[in-house]
This record gives structure tokens, sequence and C-alpha cells, in this order.
């Protein structure tokens, strides 16, 4: 069920990435912003082109890698001192060296989990429903051999007759109107 | 006329066969798992590993009606083919989490092709390990205990002990490779949905891609993703066979009380997880016809992993000797490794010496090093001599201590034998049913390796071939 009426962009398909790359470098000095690439496999210059430089991936990771030796290490010394404490062969209740190996492990436990999750919730995924793949090309192409761009409705630049006529002026295959 | 897998500039063994476009690549390997025609071949290797599992299935109802006794474990030898088939199993898992963490680090574009089923094999090898504590344990149902949790009991474990550490490592291990392989595969989970004509499939591999669409603004974050699981698994896969060699180091019985142990394990797992690679590689090219992808390059690079680490063990093995015979001034020390030797056991020992240290300095050749079949041999030769490394260090070192009078020694019963060979079925088992429901290869990363796949600048902007 489409969650919303009308035009969600126009997709321009090429056969190169170069072709993608300078459509998308074209299209950002032209001034569209709200506009999206899609490839086969990762293409740095087209994240670049369309002028995204930075994502939190790392700081969550960190963060998650903090949480779990912070979580591992106060649990140790909890269980060690307060709620179970065992004299083993007369090692001190505090015995903070033998804690570290299993914060160590947490904190590489934790700092795992965030990156690959984080990784997903930035970039919206689980995602059951999405436009693009209303296009008739996009499966057929999107995550085999063919590069999408995809300029969006919702720029306050997009005009679909100019636009159209914008990107068939860089030689793509076809672009097609996507509906929501 | 040139060999065409021989680069014209360098004169070495390319990667990947050259001519290939990203809609070849994508074809081949997603039509071994898109295929309506399962090769009959598979059903017959499906078959036989599922027979082997339903020993595994017996040996261990067995032993759970009966408890540990079935094995031939007693004292002095209270450790035996449990931990042995443990630490093998783990170490052959950690050379996956090596070509796809460490390799990756370091830039190592060869190891594309192999990285996914190396993984693969990662977590079926952590699997068969895993069993083997859970069922050691004697009441398997309370396996749990392990874990910190508040219970009504009261009691809480002990963290001064490296059996306690190898639960948190183990379990992050798995987790962690579980989670990395997962990551890997959503895009090309996605090209699997795209491709697939049937409803279920489509559904199926619809589902497990997670909507993924290859926007250019989520590779991004995957390759960050990807690379930080990778700085991540490094250290975790160091750490891992590291708390494993505790297990032994930090006891204090002579032939396990060393300080080698870490680094020396390691390498064994390592050496032992590139032979794994190996037997695993050969047949599936060979059969899915990928030579194209899994390249002589590969078997060389690959052998030559084996020679390093295999070397690295040699000089565990050496430093082991000198320590206790010159080193340590110890007379039990002294004893241990004597005993070791020219013991009653002391076959195994020489059994080890040959097929991890003399029989591996063949692939100092190179016509061996790029022979599949030589190589073949030779990961299975070494995987021989990995489990009778763990072998002779946990047998050898247990059943003759201090006291004449507690000597004893240690025969493995028919159930420590089906359940060692149960294992090899379930790793084979599940490998079988990967190779078949999913991409073996990883796509994305193979298309990133190919000509066309470099962004042009205007300078070398020269008319373009499509596909």
């Amino acid at each position: 069920m489409p969650i919303r009426e009308g035009t969600y962009g126009l997709l321009a398909e090429f056969d190169t990435p170069t072709q993608l790359v300078r459509a998308a470098e074209g299209a950002y000095s032209a001034g569209y912003r709200r506009m999206d690439c899609y490839t086969p496999y990762p293409v740095e210059e087209a994240a670049e082109a369309i002028g995204f430089h930075k994502d939190e991936v790392s700081l969550v990771c960190l963060i998650g890698g903090l949480l779990g030796v912070a979580a591992m290490f106060s649990l140790e010394t909890w269980i060690s001192l307060w709620a179970y404490p065992l004299n083993i062969a007369g090692r001190p209740y505090y015995s903070w060296p033998a804690f570290v190996v299993p914060a160590y492990e947490w904190t590489i436990l934790f700092a795992g989990l965030s990156a690959a999750f984080g990784m997903l919730a930035l970039n919206g995924l689980p995602q059951v429903y999405h436009p693009l793949f209303n296009a008739p090309n996009f499966r057929n192409g999107a995550t085999s051999d063919k590069f999408f761009l995809c300029l969006e409705a919702t720029d306050p630049k997009f005009e679909l007759g100019d636009t159209r006529a914008f990107l068939e002026g860089h030689a793509p295959l076809s672009v097609v109107e996507v509906e929501y | 006329m040139l060999d065409p897998m021989l680069d014209p500039i360098t004169g070495e063994q390319r990667v990947l066969a050259p001519g290939h476009t990203f809609k070849s690549v994508t074809e081949k390997i997603s039509g071994i798992v898109l295929t309506p025609h399962t090769p009959l071949g598979w059903f017959a290797g499906f078959l036989l590993a599922g027979g082997v599992v339903g020993i595994l299935l017996v040996a261990v109802t067995w032993l759970f009606l009966k408890g540990v006794g079935i094995w031939a474990i007693t004292i002095p030898v209270a450790w035996g083919f449990a931990i042995i088939n443990f630490v093998w199993w783990i170490g052959i898992g950690h050379a996956g989490t090596l070509i796809s963490a460490i390799l990756l680090l370091f830039k190592q574009q060869w190891r594309n092709s192999i990285n996914r089923f190396a993984e693969a094999m990662t977590i079926f090898a952590v699997v068969c390990a895993g069993m083997f504590p859970l069922i050691h344990v004697g009441r398997p149902w309370l396996g749990y205990w392990l874990f910190p949790y508040p219970n009504t009991m009261n009691v809480w474990p002990q963290f001064r002990s490296p059996l306690l550490w190898d639960v948190f490592a183990v379990s992050t291990y798995a987790t962690i490779s579980v989670v990395f392989w997962y990551i890997g595969m959503i895009p090309d989970l996605g090209t699997l949905r795209d491709r697939s004509k049937s409803k279920i499939g489509q559904f199926l591999y619809g589902f497990v891609a997670l909507g993924w669409r290859g926007s250019v603004r989520h590779w991004v974050r995957y390759e960050t993703a990807s690379l930080l699981l990778a700085g991540l698994a490094t250290p975790l896969v160091l750490s891992v066979h590291t708390v494993i060699s505790f297990d032994f180091a930090v006891a204090l019985l002579p032939g396990w009380h060393t300080t080698i142990f870490p680094p020396y394990f390691v390498a064994g797992a390592v050496y032992s997880g590139f032979a794994m690679v190996i037997t695993l590689a050969v047949p599936i090219r060979k059969f899915y016809h990928l030579e194209d992808l899994i390249t002589i390059r590969h078997l060389d690079n690959m052998a030559k992993v084996m020679l390093t680490t295999g070397l690295i063990v040699a000089y565990g093995y050496a430093m082991e000797v000198f320590m206790s015979y010159w080193y340590s001034a110890s007379h039990w020390e002294y004893f241990m490794m004597w005993n070791r030797m020219f013991g009653p056991m002391g076959w195994s020992y020489w059994v080890l010496v040959t097929c991890n240290i003399a029989l591996p300095q063949l692939m100092w050749l190179r016509f061996w090093r790029r022979s599949p079949g030589l190589m073949f041999l030779m990961s299975l030769i070494v995987n021989t001599g990995m489990w009778f490394e763990r072998f002779v260090i946990v047998v050898t070192s247990l059943y003759r201590d201090y006291l004449p009078s507690s000597w004893g020694t240690y025969r493995a019963t028919r159930w420590d034998y089906a359940t060692f060979v149960g294992t090899l079925g379930l790793f084979t088992f599940l490998f079988f049913l990967f190779v078949r429901f999913l991409p073996m290869i990883p796509m994305s990363e193979i298309r990133m390796m190919l000509p066309q796949a470099k962004v042009r600048t205007e300078a070398e902007a020269l008319p373009e071939a499509g596909d």
C-alpha cells in the first residue's frame, strides 16, 4: 500500500560509475540537494558528489564500547566485593587484573553490536517499503550492474519537466518517474 | 600464447581471471544459489554429511543418558577429546576471522573471493567447538549457570578463573562472527532478492536483505561499520585463542605452565584455519567451476601464510623443548618433555612433528603451492598435525604427573571418536546448506575489484565500454 500519492522522484540509470558521478556532481552544482545514488558496490566518489562526507557509525561504536567495558568491569567488581565475595587462594577480592579479560571481551561485544546495528539504524533499515522498488528497471540493475541517480520531488528545485531535461543531458540509459 | 591468468606487466598470477563484467560476476555467483537444478553431487554430499550428523545425535543422546563416563576421561587424564576437539575447532575458525578482518585492514584485495566462505567456516567451526564444553560440563541443561545472572541461589561466577574468561571470549567471538558475516552479506542478499524468480525466494531473501537498495549513503556507513567490525574482530580473535591458552598456561602443570602459550596458540590456530580454508576451497572451486574467482594466486598466498605460521608454531615447539630441558632447571619439566617425546605415548609427538613441521616444508616449492591437489593433501596433513598438537598438549602433560603411583594412561572410547567424527559431519552438513542457499563469494566485493569499477577522472575520461 502506498503511504503517499504522487511522484517520489526521477530516476536516471547509467551504465558506468563515472557517468553516475558526473551526473551527481552536475546535479549538486545545479543546486539539487534531496537526491541519492544507488550502486551495486560502494562508490565513494558518488557519496562525495552528493555532499555526504561524514557518518556517525564510529561514534555509536565508541559509545557502545565504553558502555561494554564499564558494564562488565563494574559487574565484576560488584560481584567480587559485595554480592558474592569468594576467597580464591588468598587473592584480593578486588583482583582487577583478572577482571580485565571479560571486560575486554564485552568492550568488543558491545562495540561490535553497536557498529552493526547502529549502521542499520542510521540507514533506516530494516525498511519494508520503498518507492524506488516501484521503478521497473531498479531491481534489475541496482544490486547487480547498473548505476542510478534519483532526484527527489521534495527538493525545492524539483520540477518534473526541467529536472527530466536536466537528467537527459547526462546521457543516461533511461529516466523514469517513480511513483510513491 | 601467453597464459591469460598471468598479469602481462608484473608476470604474477592474477587474483581474478580477466574479462569479467559486473553482470557476469553477479550471474556466476548468484546462479549457484538461484538455480532450479541443484546438482546431484550436492544431494549426495548433503545426505552423506547428514548421515554423519546422525552419528553425532546418537553419541550425544547416549552421553546425556549415561553421563561423561562413556568417554575415556578419568584421573589423571580428566581432560580428553572434548577439550582437544574444542581447541582444534576454535583454532580452525580463527582463519576465517583473519581473512575477513586482518586482511581487510591490510587492504589485501585477494581475500575478497574467499572471505565469505571463510567466515562461514568460522561460524560452523565455532558451533562445533562450542558444543564440546557444553556437553562436557556433565549437566548441560544447567550450562547457563556459567553466565552472571541474578538467581534465587544468590551465587555468582568466579571471575578469577580462565575457564570463565573462556565463556566470555567464546560467546563474544561467536556473536561478533555471526554479526560480521550477516552484515557483510546484506548487499548480496539484496542481489538475490532482486534476481530470484520464485515467490518464496523473493520473500525470504527480501526478508533477510532488510530492504537494502544500495544507496551510496548506506554504503558509506556500511563501509565504516565493516572497517570497525574488522578492527574489533582482529584483537578479538587474538584474545580468544590467548584466553583458551590461559586455560592451560594458568594451571601449575609441567607442559602447560608456560608463557609461550598465547602467541603459539594463536599462530597454530591461524595455521590450521588456513589449512581448513584450503580443504574447503579446492573441492568447491572444482565442483562449482569457480577457477576464475578462486585462483591459483589464492592457493599460493594461503600456502605462504601457512608456511609462515607453521614456522612460528615450529619455533613454539622448539622453545618448549628449550624451556623444559635447559632453562627451567626443573626435574618435573624435564621429565614431562622426555616422557612426551619418548614415553609410551611418544608416537603422538612424532606424528605432530612430521605433520606440522617436516612435511609442510614442501610448500617452499612453487609447484606444490600452485597445485590444487597437492595443497589439498597438505591441508589434510596440517589439520591432522594440529589435532595431534592439542592431543599432545592435553594428554601427554596429564597422564604422568608428579607421583608415579598416580600415573595412568588414556585410551579414547568409541563414543569419543563418534562425537568427534559427528562434529566433522555437522560442519560439512552446515557447509553444504551454506553453499546451496547463500552467496559463498561476496558479489559486491568482487565487483569492486573489476577494472571498470573505478571512477575515472576528467583527465583519463576515455571512451568506456559498457557491459
